[in-house]
């Protein structure tokens, strides 16, 4: 099935990976080993699972302000996802992908597709993200 | 400041906050009075190089500036499995922060500080616990800021104009009635936090507005609460009907327009949220904590009458979480000595989820913060029981997990 969708570009980038699909929000911290890139949180259905360099949506950040910092670490580590997708503009991954962008030159696409693309979206495909939001299945 | 004509921290900051300006699509900045930081939390290379490269920039806060927790107690790390590398990057990371010319509270309740903020206040708080409560129960106005934002706003003494610190954003947007809810359970200890772990999975993206509620909560029950809906949800603002100050009436935290969504909590909800906050079975206990957040002077004197007297068990240790103000307050009001008798220890400026202290040997815990509960399960691998702070003091005493359900799980 093919997939194109234009989402809103917060910060723009390109990154290609395998999505991972998930419609229940995360804390980073408490939620996200940026040591291994591993999800952590075992209240989440993704408990165990490796985001690192794969294309996850996830619908909004929720719990700790250290999200972001826990972001930044994974950036810096290399084992933070290739792009991060949501549903609205969502604050904390945006920042943590400018600051990255400051820090270490490493920022990585965010976009806010809305809740209905980000529904059409599924776990295991091949997704490429462009700068301008474009969100496409290859 | 973004010119560089004010130094080059200021125009740092002034550069990510441009940014993120865009990001809420914010058209102005407005000033503030005051921040707190939650930067502070060192986790690794990444938030230390952060730290230290706007200090050594000269950076300096605008604004009056709290500080949350760190990630080492600097006095008691070494009874603790601390490893020296951490306890040496956290210190630095700490200096880089009080460098900046910040007032060193150390805590994760600074509301409970002499930085406490007034109703309407403009200020920009990170910590998710502290914003929901500024918001909700002190009528204080922040946004939900992040680590690594906070900083730069106390340095530029700016914020995006956007989201809580404008009075028509601040209205209730989900409308949460308790339903048959007995007076009795609303008097527990526990009553709050549960609830408040319930509110926060219900939430998503709105603003609470809990209707029903007849007993009137403590300070550090309204704490309680705002740590359990900032940990299982991301709500920093929540309206309770004749508690918080926004909210004598459903009219006035509506601002007059309807509910998006209304939902009703049953007594069964509630039950299922109790349990959801334990993950241990049985009774082997190695430790109980308490103090997420901080352990205040008014909990410190709840829990002396209860150990007066008493000893630990030898087998279950007794570790509160505490910030320094705290712990004086409570040194000089005479509540620490029964505490310390007990044998209880205290950990200052940090906590267990924020510091690499616990050793392998402690495997189950016991908590009346329901922050505790939430997050240690997947932060430290323990597992947790969820109890009352009398259910926890006997528990200690008796070297093995007792709790009173009576309330909770029969009618």
């Amino acid at each position: 099935m093919s997939l194109l969708l234009h989402g809103r570009s917060v910060v723009a980038g390109s990154a290609e990976g395998e999505a991972l699909v998930t419609h229940e929000a995360l804390s980073f911290w408490g939620g996200y080993d940026f040591h291994t890139g591993t999800i952590i949180d075992k209240h989440h259905p993704l408990a165990g699972v490796s985001a690192a360099g794969r294309v996850l949506a996830v619908p909004f950040s929720k719990g700790s302000s250290t999200t972001t910092a826990v972001l930044l670490e994974a950036v810096r580590a290399g084992t933070a996802p290739a792009a991060i997708l949501t549903t609205d503009v969502d604050s904390f991954f945006a920042l943590a992908s400018i600051v990255a962008g400051v820090m270490y030159a490493r920022s990585f696409p965010v976009v806010a597709l809305g809740a209905r693309d980000f529904d059409a979206l599924e776990s295991g495909v091949r997704l490429v993200v462009e700068p301008d939001g474009t969100v496409r299945r290859v | 400041m973004l010119d560089g004509s004010r130094g080059p921290a200021p125009q740092l900051a002034m550069q990510i906050l441009v940014r993120m300006a865009e990001v809420y699509g914010a058209d102005a900045l407005m000033d503030i009075t005051q921040a707190h930081i939650d930067s502070t939390i060192y986790l690794g290379d990444a938030t230390l190089e952060f730290a230290e490269r706007l200090a050594g920039l000269g950076a300096k806060v605008a604004v009056p500036t709290s500080l949350n927790v760190s990630g080492v107690d600097e006095c008691g790390w070494k009874d603790w499995a601390v490893p020296a590398e951490w306890a040496g990057k956290a210190a630095r990371q700490m200096l880089a922060y009080e460098r900046m010319g910040t007032t060193p509270t150390w805590t994760c309740a600074p509301y409970q500080t002499k930085m406490r903020p007034a109703f309407g206040q403009q200020i920009a708080w990170g910590e998710s616990n502290a914003i929901a409560f500024a918001n909700s129960v002190i009528g204080a106005r922040t946004e939900r800021y992040p680590d690594l934002l906070d900083i730069c706003c106390a340095i530029t003494g700016r914020v995006p104009a956007v989201g809580l610190h404008l009075t028509e954003n601040r209205a209730g947007q989900l409308l949460l009635r308790l339903a048959d809810v007995p007076p009795a359970l609303q008097e527990d200890a526990q009553f709050f936090a549960v609830l408040g772990h319930l509110v926060g999975k219900l939430s998503g993206e709105l603003i609470p507005v809990i209707d029903g509620v007849t007993s009137i909560p403590t300070e550090d029950q309204l704490k309680a609460f705002s740590a359990a809906v900032a940990s299982s949800g991301r709500v920093a603002l929540f309206h309770m009907i004749g508690v918080t100050p926004e909210a004598p009436t459903l009219d006035a935290a509506f601002q007059g327009r309807a509910p998006q969504q209304t939902r009703t909590i049953t007594m069964e909800d509630l039950r299922a949220a109790r349990r959801e906050l334990t993950t241990a079975d049985g009774q082997p206990l190695d430790m109980v904590i308490l103090g997420s957040p901080h352990f205040s002077p008014a909990e410190f004197a709840a829990l002396a009458p209860l150990v007066a007297g008493k000893q630990r068990h030898p087998s279950v240790r007794f570790l509160i979480t505490s910030g320094r103000f705290m712990k004086e307050t409570a040194e000089k009001s005479g509540t620490l000595a029964p505490i310390v008798e007990f044998g209880a220890q205290i950990t200052l400026d940090t906590c267990i989820l924020a510091s690499p202290m616990l050793p392998p040997e402690i495997k189950t815990l016991m908590t009346n913060s329901p922050k505790y509960a939430y997050y240690a399960p997947s932060l430290l691998n323990t597992r947790v029981t969820f109890g009352s702070l009398a259910d926890c003091v006997r528990s200690a005493v008796e070297g093995r997990v007792v709790r009173d359900d009576s309330l909770w799980e029969t009618r």
